[in-house]
């Protein structure tokens, strides 16, 4: 029981961050149908300016106050990925607008085979480790198993990243909902000429779903620097891969469902690392995505899809 | 009205329902057709009859579920209930039709004669052996290929046949070659009859609008259809082309063992070549009889109401006014 | 966004570069605009150095490396004034000459060009003989005119040929029946690792008797893969075929007793020549045929045998692509709908193309597996089917000329980037091209489908012809899934 709890506090962080970057490709997907191949490197992006921004904090101004230093990161971090997410779409997507379906994918792909080895170029292969930063945590159960006594740990970071994710989600609903941007979105999604044609910018709607989308993943990245304390060119591809299925698994389309998609894939991941073997987790993730998209196309949250004939 | 519209139908003279000619020998029957999607009936409980070698027309308002019945009776829907039966031979085959339903089975054969159950059959498999072609509302044509290439993958089945399943024409047997240009031939034929011959080598995604909706017709026609089901021909015509299409309509009905099944909108298209009218509104049957009779059908008035006096309008341009505004609510309707 | 109905090819399915070309001929008074001063053009160069500024800060202008005591900065401020400044005048340039003038540049020698293309309409199939020509002189052409360099390049024929194949077969899934495969390696691994283990366990298989069971194999994995995940429509199949991917390459790697995990498989037997091998001495190929022992007899053969391979891939598509079978993917790509109601069992259709794709995988695969020696899960990443499909793409869907141009220019391309040692000489000793390869080819896909998003050769070919062969423009034809 008490291992199971402490997977279940494990699963739902990681989940956390996979949802936080499934926003973004559920948000691209909705807007305008494609695939962003490249946001999972944006998410990479992200935690590369967190980590330079840290460091820069922290070794030249010398700043100590862990939280002062968190935020300006995380506010950093947030601009400044929120401008590589704006560029990839002007250089990679926009010109490729209402061409076929395959180009802006192979651009897509392109743009993330650029971004990895962009910064494997300007920031070196090797991995990049930083100290942990948020120690310790409250025990919140505590039992005995017949290999010795078992305490189920909530640390300080978990709890973070939880209460980041929560807190970025209820903002994100509101600015969906209620504002005249997330009004414009939603319009873009249903049908961008009809929108277009009653004054809805629409390049400027969709660049800024990149650069939102682009945030949301700067956070993620931030979080996953903080949470494993290492990162390299190459951790976007899978993180990648799963917040898309993620978002997949959640309906995409669906800002609810790419956040409960996340957590399901991080449980998932965690659950199997736990009780059977750690070397399969991306098998699990990948199975179940077959399996949902096979037995339930249109994902947990999406509306089904009636064939128009 | 019900008395003058039988003495202007003399072909129709005993108006008891059980002797109607299609009621004799239906192609198709429809039987208690019910597709709900979700919450929402489109069709409640429809049946009616195709006669063989008819043409019959299905007409009735925007949105009252006319689409929906072809995507049944052509397998694109599984209908939620009902029995749709697919007759070759004469007759009602009344044994046939009992023996395969009670045996659960998709289709029986005897002879020339078989009896296919087509909500129980796959799409394409309705058009392999059923032999039920269509056509569709928003034109689909394979817009990349040219007219010629069209014409022959309509005739894919006959073809794969013929090559052994690919094998036989991949090593070069000669009976392959043979099928193909036979295929050939018949695509000719048809292009013919539909005047695009000169347009063969051409992308049908370049033909205009009224050639694009022959050409469909051409290509459901290389399948060798017992029954082929129209869905809005002449939507979109013009006065010239709409009178082709009424000739190219008989032309099949006459030189063909083709019935026709048409959803159509022109009431001038429907009266003119129609055997036999069903009108549907909210996806029930009102009216079931030939052109005269459903022409006075109250019922039918009713349902249609300024929709009717379409006809009497004789300015063109409010006509396509008019034409838009349903075409463009119809699609609104198969849509959802 | 589904790409238009395919039976309409409205303004919006078309190009968006030609249709933005088009209404600036149409509405722009040349010279009196505000966007062709040069105040503009200065002000827009400004933007983007100071964007590339920002894009830049953290990754040219700092650079973190491991230290012994954690991380250590290094600051570039140096490398990024240069980007700046280069973004600065490449942009102002191009502002001048191309984006902000009333005769681009390119819009004159793109005129040039496209009235050459008219000039020949028989380009491309001159270019195919020309080049197939080559190809089968190609390792003799090096032989004699590049002695002592003629291993390195006939190496990079092969490996391009390789990519041909491989390019030829993803074509019939994507090209040609418009089904969208992120996985292809995996059928490209399942061929390799089949003939590997084979011969790994039975010692009398050799190239010839594994290359028939290893496409077989990949084929019966198409099969089982493509069943279940056939009916999913577009980026969904999509996203499936790359989790596949993915799962095959993860079992590759895990399953240490079967595969060998990531140390891979070793001593692969290389290919005879009916029973000859390439050794030196008695009973090799060169003591045979009474010829001196030379190591390049090996790589010559090698060249042969994938050329053929290719040739064969091709051979069969082209054929198929006028059977029914063939017409039937087309008309799938097309319209799926319209196909079911032809009576087409779609299912089935997909089924073939996705087998026969694999089939040609798992050739091309075997034959990696007996070049290399060895094989492991690394040659089998996403990346590479990434690779295979931009071939494909940027060659041009359904062209097969096109994946032979496009394998040339970004395969042999990347690999000359190896060449380019002079260039240290230039940067610095530090300067190694090679790093830049994998960077160059991203920037080099990105830049050719904004270029022609419809691929390098994009007309179609009919099929059928009742009296003239007219190439069908780009525009006209469908993707696939589209619907």
């Amino acid at each position: 029981m008490e291992y199971f709890v402490q997977q279940l506090i494990n699963g739902l962080t990681l989940g956390s961050i996979y949802g936080l970057i499934a926003i973004g490709y559920t948000m691209v997907y909705g807007i305008i149908g494609m695939i962003n191949f490249a946001h999972g490197d944006i998410f990479m992006i992200g935690s590369f300016i967190a980590l330079a921004t840290f460091l820069i904090l922290t070794t030249v101004f010398g700043f100590v106050f862990l939280p002062v230093v968190l935020l300006i990161v995380l506010i950093v971090a947030m601009l400044f990925t929120s401008a590589w997410g704006w560029t990839v779409e002007r250089l990679a997507y926009r010109p490729l607008r209402g061409s076929f379906r395959l180009a802006p994918l192979i651009t897509a792909i392109g743009m993330s085979i650029v971004l990895q080895n962009f910064v494997q170029v300007t920031q070196g292969a090797r991995n990049k480790p930083i100290p942990p930063q948020i120690q310790g945590g409250i025990t919140i159960m505590e039992g005995m198993t017949e290999n010795g006594r078992i305490a189920v740990q909530l640390s300080y970071m978990q709890m973070i990243i939880i209460a980041t994710t929560v807190l970025l989600m209820i903002g994100f609903t509101l600015l969906i909902t209620k504002t005249p941007l997330g009004r414009a979105q939603r319009a873009c999604e249903q049908d961008r000429k009809m929108a277009a044609l009653l004054g809805v910018n629409v390049d400027r709607t969709i660049s800024l779903t990149f650069v939102m989308g682009a945030a949301l993943a700067s956070v993620a990245g931030l979080m996953f620097l903080l949470l494993y304390g290492v990162i390299d060119f190459y951790i976007g591809f899978l993180a990648g891969v799963k917040a898309f299925t993620a978002a997949v698994l959640g309906g995409i389309g669906s800002l609810p469902g790419a956040m409960l998609g996340g957590l399901l894939i991080g449980l998932i991941e965690v659950f199997w690392s736990g009780y059977f073997t750690i070397e399969y987790k991306d098998v699990a993730a990948f199975s179940i995505l077959a399996i949902v998209l096979i037995f339930m196309p249109s994902g947990l949250l999406g509306k089904p899809e009636v064939e128009k004939v | 009205m019900v008395s003058a519209s039988q003495s202007a139908a003399p072909a129709a003279a005993p108006m008891t329902g059980e002797q109607r000619k299609w009621d004799i020998d239906p192609v198709l029957t429809v039987e208690h057709l019910t597709m709900r999607f979700g919450g929402l009936v489109a069709v409640n409980d429809l049946s009616f009859n195709v006669g063989r070698g008819d043409i019959t027309a299905l007409i009735g308002p925007n949105g009252a579920g006319k689409t929906t019945v072809f995507n049944c009776v052509t397998g694109f829907y599984k209908p939620t209930e009902g029995r749709t039966v697919m007759r070759h031979g004469a007759g009602l085959l009344q044994d046939m039709v009992d023996e395969v339903t009670a045996g659960g089975l998709r289709s029986i054969r005897d002879g020339d004669k078989a009896v296919f159950l087509l909500e129980r059959m796959p799409d394409f498999e309705i058009s392999q052996f059923a032999r039920v072609a269509r056509t569709f509302q928003n034109i689909r044509l394979f817009g990349g290929m040219t007219v010629l290439e069209n014409l022959m993958v309509a005739q894919h089945n006959t073809l794969m046949t013929a090559s052994i399943y690919t094998i036989g024409g991949l090593i070069g047997l000669p009976g392959y070659r043979v099928a193909e240009k036979a295929a050939k031939e018949k695509a000719v034929y048809w292009l013919e009859r539909t005047r695009l011959i000169e347009r063969a080598d051409d992308p049908a995604a370049d033909l205009p609008y009224g050639d694009q909706r022959r050409l469909e017709i051409a290509r459901a026609m290389c399948t060798e259809p017992h029954l082929l089901c129209l869905d809005e021909p002449a939507a979109g015509l013009n006065p010239r082309e709409s009178a082709e299409l009424n000739e190219l309509l008989q032309f099949i009905r006459a030189e063909h063992a083709t019935s026709i099944l048409l959803i159509e909108h022109d009431m001038g298209v429907v009266m003119e070549i129609s055997d036999h009218v069903v009108v549907l509104d909210y996806g029930v049957k009102i009216a079931d009889g030939d052109a005269i009779q459903v022409k006075n059908d109250p019922k039918v008035i009713a349902a249609y109401l300024g929709v009717d006096d379409e006809a009497e309008i004789d300015i063109p341009e409010v006509r396509k006014d008019l034409e838009e505004v349903e075409q463009a609510a119809s699609d609104e309707g198969s849509a959802s | 966004m589904a790409a238009g109905t395919p039976t309409a090819p409205t303004a919006s399915n078309r190009p968006q570069g030609a249709q933005r070309a088009l209404e600036e001929r149409g509405d722009m008074p040349p010279a009196a605009d505000h966007r062709t001063s040069m105040a503009g053009s200065l002000r827009d160069a400004a933007t983007a150095a100071f964007l590339v500024f920002v894009l830049g800060f953290f990754f040219l202008g700092v650079r973190s490396d491991i230290a012994p005591g954690g991380l250590t900065l290094t600051f570039r401020w140096g490398l990024l004034a240069i980007a700046v400044a280069i973004v600065f005048g490449a942009r102002l340039l191009l502002n001048i000459f191309v984006f902000r003038t009333a005769r681009p540049l390119t819009q004159r020698m793109g005129g040039a060009i496209s009235a050459q293309g008219r000039a020949f309409p028989n380009l491309g199939k001159w270019l195919g003989r020309a080049l197939f020509a080559f190809a089968v002189i190609l390792p003799f052409f090096f032989t004699y005119f590049f002695p002592g360099r003629e291993r390195q390049y006939i190496d990079l024929a092969i490996l391009i040929m390789t990519y041909i194949m491989l390019g030829w077969g993803l074509n019939i899934v994507v090209g040609l029946a418009g089904l969208l495969d992120l996985g292809y390696v995996a059928f490209y691994a399942v061929g390799a690792y089949s003939f590997a283990l084979l011969a790994q366990h039975f010692e009398f298989i050799g190239f010839w008797t594994a290359l028939p069971l290893a496409g077989l194999l990949a084929a019966f994995w198409g099969i089982i893969l493509g069943f279940p995940v056939l009916r999913l429509r577009g980026d969904y199949l999509a996203i499936v075929t790359l989790a596949f991917g993915e799962i095959i390459r993860v079992v590759l790697l895990n399953w240490y007793e079967f595969t060998g995990g990531p140390d891979g498989i070793s001593g692969i037997p290389k290919p005879t020549f009916f029973g000859l091998e390439f050794v030196r001495g008695e009973g090799g190929f060169a003591d045979f045929f009474g010829i001196p022992f030379h190591n390049i007899h090996r790589f010559i053969y090698l060249y042969y045998i994938i050329f053929i391979l290719a040739i064969i891939t091709n051979l069969v598509t082209l054929r198929l692509r006028k059977m029914p079978v063939g017409r039937a993917w087309e008309a799938l790509r097309e319209d799926e709908i319209a196909c079911r109601s032809l009576g087409i069992n779609t299912t089935n259709t997909k089924l073939t193309a996705f087998a026969l794709g694999a089939m040609f995988g798992g050739f091309a695969g075997s034959f990696f597996a007996t070049r290399q020696g060895f094989i492991s899960p690394e040659s089998f990443t996403f990346l590479e089917s990434a690779i295979i499909l931009a071939i494909v793409v940027l060659g041009g869907l359904g062209s097969q000329i096109g994946v032979v141009i496009s394998s040339i220019v970004m395969i042999g391309g990347i690999e000359l980037l190896r060449n380019l040692g002079f260039l240290s000489q230039i940067f610095g000793p530090n300067f190694e091209p090679t790093q830049y390869r994998m960077l160059i080819f991203g920037i080099a896909m990105v830049l050719i489908m904004v270029w022609k998003p419809r691929g390098l050769v994009s007309t179609r070919e009919p099929t059928a012809v009742l009296k003239e062969k007219k190439r069908i423009g780009a525009d006209m034809v469908a993707q696939g899934e589209g619907h």
